[in-house]
């Protein structure tokens, strides 16, 4: 059963490869769209209040109630508002993606050593300058470590979309009936596939980071 | 899949927003009557339901986390592995996860829990295996030189010093295991859930339904962090943020 199981999902795949990439490109284009508006929001936000060194209770309570929200009923009060189609997805995939984002943002700057920005600003760096030429640098690996959380996240979260009328691989996933388990595994595998290799990218970026913060190591 | 208001058999076919108060009739934004009156047949049963789903699979998952994360711990080669399996399970949209369990475990609460245990060992693993290695190797060599074995090292030594990652660890899974479980009503009535998809099924969304549902899983994800970060301050007093 588990054997024909695999064999149908890669049979599926081939026969509907256009269809499973029309279907990835949507799911993409939606988690992206909110990811990206969630950076928006997120980064200047925290890099704000992590240079300030203020509002540790407002990036704590963001993360836990940012996991706390459970993603259908945010899709769901999403539809209640602005109704049924791309907003009220694209709404609940940034509130559920900026928290992360904030949270990691902030202890990264927040946790730059103190004697290092002294030094900064003993030097004559304006405070902008310290933000961008010492801190950002110095936190960049776990700004980034959020980001790829978040992204993971969203691209994980978008696939419920379908079951909403977002569209992309998660209107295959839910709709078994249609599609069979072939296709619900197959673009299960799509949707894992792109959060992996979001995933990855972003990783890859991260750990670049770390060895140009600590090039002797 | 979307029958469950089919499946309650004896239960109202009928909308239950179609008699009652005028606020119910114009479907307002959140009646408080009607979660008076459903309380006791909806509501309460189905956060019972929540909180036994996700105890259970925060239970299971740290357990089988916990092994995992010893093997991955003293056997290094296998830590990577092990990490890229959890990742791969973490990203398998929880929906799809569900469906494709079905015809193995069936329509049953089974397959709910082995969804969302599986969920729970990418953040189990990682924070117990990190937790583990974060102990500095000054200790670890007081801890020899003190005349401790291997064993004795690692459950008086190691372990409780990575209490507080752990411990991070099942503050971050419960409270999205809580989040989590409300897809399962996607597959089976069961859980907060339930009624979140249930008011979303109506023609014209029951919004006090959802809100009150909805809300219910948000208070009880956010009781359960309040909760474990006491038990964290309690149990790691040295440790003031955790």
């Amino acid at each position: 059963m588990l054997a024909s199981l695999f064999v149908d999902t890669f049979r599926f795949i081939g026969d509907n490869a256009a269809l499973l990439l029309q279907k990835a490109a949507e799911t993409a284009e939606l988690a992206f769209a909110a990811l990206g508006i969630a950076m928006l929001i997120a980064l200047p936000l925290g890099l704000w209040l992590g240079h300030r060194h203020r509002g540790l209770s407002v990036a704590l309570g963001v993360s836990s109630v940012g996991r706390a929200l459970p993603s259908v009923a945010l899709i769901g009060f999403g539809i209640a508002i602005l109704g049924i189609g791309f907003w009220n997805n694209t709404v609940a995939l940034v509130v559920l993606g900026v928290p992360p984002i904030l949270t990691n943002t902030y202890f990264a700057i927040e946790g730059v050593d103190r004697d290092v920005v002294e030094a900064a600003r003993g030097m004559g760096l304006t405070e902008t300058q310290i933000l961008t030429r010492v801190e950002l640098p110095l936190g960049l690996p776990f700004v980034l470590a959020g980001i790829r959380i978040s992204a993971v996240f969203v691209i994980a979260t978008a696939t419920i979309a379908g079951l909403f009328g977002g569209g992309g691989l998660g209107d295959i996933i839910a709709n078994e009936p249609a599609y069979g388990l072939a296709g619900v595994l197959a673009a299960a595998l799509c949707v894992s596939a792109l959060a992996l290799l979001t995933a990855g990218a972003l990783g890859a970026a991260r750990n670049a980071a770390f060895r140009r913060m600590a090039p002797s190591a | 899949m979307n029958g469950f208001r089919v499946a309650d058999g004896g239960g109202p076919v009928i909308p239950n927003f179609g008699h009652g108060s005028a606020c119910l009739k114009n479907n307002g934004w959140f009646c408080p009557e009607w979660v008076r009156d459903h309380w006791g047949d909806i509501l309460q049963p189905a956060l019972v339901q929540h909180i036994e789903l996700t105890v259970i699979a925060v239970s299971i998952g740290f357990g089988i986390a916990f092994l995992l994360a010893l093997v991955g711990f003293r056997v290094r080669i296998f830590d990577a592995p092990l990490g890229a399996f959890t990742d791969f399970l973490y990203a398998v949209p929880s929906i799809a996860l569900f469906q494709l369990l079905v015809p193995f475990t069936g329509l049953t609460v089974t397959t709910i829990e082995i969804a969302l245990v599986s969920y729970t060992l990418f953040v189990f693993y990682r924070n117990i295996v990190e937790g583990l290695r974060s102990v500095p190797a000054e200790v670890l060599e007081s801890a020899r030189g003190m005349g401790l074995t291997r064993r004795q090292t690692f459950w008086r030594v190691e372990l409780p010093l990575a209490v507080p990652a752990i411990l991070a660890g099942v503050r971050v899974a419960t409270v999205s295991t809580i989040s989590i479980a409300t897809v399962a009503a996607f597959l089976l009535y069961y859980g907060l859930g339930g009624p979140i998809f249930d008011a979303l099924a109506q023609p014209d969304i029951f919004r006090t339904e959802l809100l009150a549902a909805g809300g219910l899983a948000i208070l009880l994800a956010l009781s359960a962090d309040a909760l474990l970060t006491l038990l964290q301050r309690v149990l790691t007093p040295w440790n003031r943020l955790g």
